[in-house]
């Protein structure tokens, strides 16, 4: 996770910055569907920022019930399992937060997001990032950085990919990415568009923001 | 630890003292869904805090099927403390200070609303087994009526656990201009066969017993205790789990320090059960458990909206928190996601939490700060969503 400062919104509601750049790109008075919310740090932001009809879901029961706790609505539940019972468009938005990386079948969770929301902001660690491919090249063994914290085996995440391989995959499945941006470690930003090669090499973190190809 | 006694004659006498009592359906009877009228019935309740100038801070909390109206305040039979003081009173996460809570006996029940002990008017005898078969929507609108009656238009919140959720779950489907949130805790959308199984034994128990007098115990003075008590010996266990059970009990003897090779209550489990048994039968009919046990039975929410349970919540604006304990093995968390999954299906607004406990069903009953912290976040993050004030 890039760890510069958060920044504070009026009310003194702290965001990491990734998060923060997700919360931009959300319409205010929105409904809005956050998939794999965690603590609810976002959806609280969301939800008082910018005044959303903002649900969860979130695996974890210590998640959950944080969330809950709070007063967020939000379900046990999980992301591969749980989008397929929502009717369509119910949601202005649907949020994948470092989480389709852990899914088991991340091209279905990406389609489903894009039936039951209009637009699906996703955000994801780049397994292209050159500290990562530096790790593999020069020491041979699965690269461990701030972003992916976790040795081979016990990590979540089972489905990693660069920020090409998730163009790649968007354009296949016919998806229009809107806004997509870059967070370098130091949380500084930079378009995607601009250059995909060069995101994919500096940057730590993709996220976008799509919709379905009309 | 005696067993249970037989041939005691002593109906079951809630003191005239305890509690309220209101007499609805005087103008327009209750219309059951076995069809019978039910006209000028008495209902009893209980309520806690006041109701505020706005009249936003209702909540209505439904009672199990051995519940009752007394959840906060002492049992007026028995003594003990009420069945939810733990969660009900000034200060704790339904907040009394707060909230105006009513609480009533629901349709069937024992303890002075309208069931197979009380005087059918029309005869001047117990109804018995002439009391008409009900189900939990008729308990709901028993219990709408009774909010009618209290001024209370729309609820803050509905909460429930077990058949208290199965009401839940009815209120919202039926009333949902008038349920702000719905509290459905450890329960299910309908019975299971397992479900239906194990109320089938008590029931049969109870039937069994001689002293039941095809249901006509109460005109010829006997007292099927007996029965009841198996019944609800058996019904105990399901509220249980194993792990709970081995816990409280293990294997370990009954004030013995060897096994008797007979058929004396040996073991500590055997001689909790008997008394949880033979208490019960002291502030329970056992007719009332035939009747609210059928209730449970028939209810199959999706059923009575063509098959489809999402139907029952269609365009609900209702907040929702639905709850389950990962050792319920009565009321599973598969049971309480389905509700979540019906919900969803209609975009409803709803929060899903499974709390850990090895308590089994009765975990919703007993001190799990777990769940507590869930429930008051959710009460506390819809109070000031729909700015109830005190």
């Amino acid at each position: 996770m890039p760890d510069s400062t958060p920044i504070m919104s009026a009310t003194g509601r702290q965001l990491r910055v990734d998060l923060q750049r997700i919360a931009d790109m959300v319409g205010r008075n929105t409904r809005l569907l956050d998939v794999g919310c965690g603590d609810g740090a976002l959806l609280d932001y969301l939800v008082h920022e910018k005044g959303v009809d903002g649900r969860g879901i979130e695996i974890s029961t210590a998640g959950v019930n944080a969330c809950v706790t709070q007063g967020l609505s939000v379900i046990q539940g999980d992301a591969d399992t749980d989008l397929d019972h929502y009717p369509d468009d119910a949601f202005d938005f649907v949020i994948l937060s470092q989480t389709i990386q852990a899914t088991r079948n991340p091209r279905d969770v990406l389609e489903n997001m894009l039936r039951i929301g209009k637009k699906a902001i996703v955000s994801f660690p780049n397994f292209g990032y050159w500290r990562v491919r530096l790790g593999l090249l020069f020491f041979g063994h699965m690269p461990i950085t701030k972003a992916l914290p976790y040795d081979w085996y016990d990590t979540p995440n089972i489905h990693q990919c660069t920020i090409t391989d998730f163009v790649r995959l968007c354009d296949r499945l016919g998806i229009t990415i809107e806004r997509s941006i870059a967070l370098n470690n130091l949380g500084h930003t930079r378009r995607i568009h601009s250059s995909v090669f060069l995101a994919n090499l500096v940057g730590e973190q993709g996220v976008f923001l799509l919709t379905k190809r009309r | 630890m005696s067993t249970p006694q037989t041939g005691s004659v002593s109906r079951l006498v809630v003191p005239q003292t305890a509690g309220k009592v209101v007499r609805l359906g005087t103008t327009t009877p209750l219309r059951l869904d076995c069809g019978v009228d039910l006209a000028d019935f008495p209902m009893a309740y209980q309520t806690y805090g006041t109701l505020n100038a706005d009249k936003s801070n209702a909540i209505l909390i439904t009672h199990a099927l051995s519940g009752d109206q007394f959840v906060a305040d002492p049992h007026p039979i028995t003594g003990r403390p009420g069945w939810w003081h733990l969660a009900v009173g000034p200060g704790k996460v339904i907040d009394t200070d707060r909230y105006f809570v009513v609480c009533s006996n629901v349709l069937g029940g024992c303890m002075g609303t309208a069931g197979p002990k009380e005087i059918d008017p029309k005869t001047g005898e117990p109804w018995g087994l002439t009391f008409p078969v009900i189900t939990i929507a008729d308990m709901v609108r028993a219990q709408a009526m009774l909010l009618d009656h209290l001024g209370v238009t729309q609820l803050f919140s509905v909460i429930g656990g077990s058949m208290g959720g199965m009401q839940v779950l009815q209120w919202a489907s039926m009333y949902p201009d008038r349920v702000l949130t719905a509290v459905p805790i450890a329960t299910a959308a309908h019975h299971s066969a397992q479900n239906i199984a194990f109320h089938e034994v008590g029931r049969q128990s109870i039937m069994a017993d001689p002293e039941w007098r095809g249901g006509d115990y109460l005109k010829q003075g006997t007292n099927p205790n007996r029965g009841l008590s198996i019944a609800r010996m058996v019904a105990h266990i399901t509220y249980l789990s194993e792990p709970a059970l081995h816990r409280k009990f293990g294997r370990r003897l009954q004030d013995r320090s060897q096994i008797t090779f007979g058929f004396d209550a040996d073991f500590q489990v055997e001689s909790y059960l008997r008394h949880q048994g033979s208490t019960f039968v002291d502030r329970f009919d056992a007719n009332s458990y035939l009747y609210i046990t059928r209730a449970m039975d028939y209810f199959d929410l999706a059923e009575q909206y063509g098959g489809l349970l999402a139907d029952a919540f269609d365009r609900t604006a209702t907040r929702f928190c639905v709850i389950s304990f990962t050792s319920d093995w009565l009321y599973t968390t598969a049971a309480s996601r389905d509700i979540v999954h019906a919900l969803n299906a209609v975009a409803a607004n709803v929060s899903f939490a499974e709390i850990i406990s090895d308590a089994g069903h009765d975990s919703f009953l007993l001190e799990e700060p777990e769940f507590w912290k869930v429930l008051g976040g959710f009460l506390e993050g819809a109070a000031q969503r729909f700015g109830v004030r005190k």
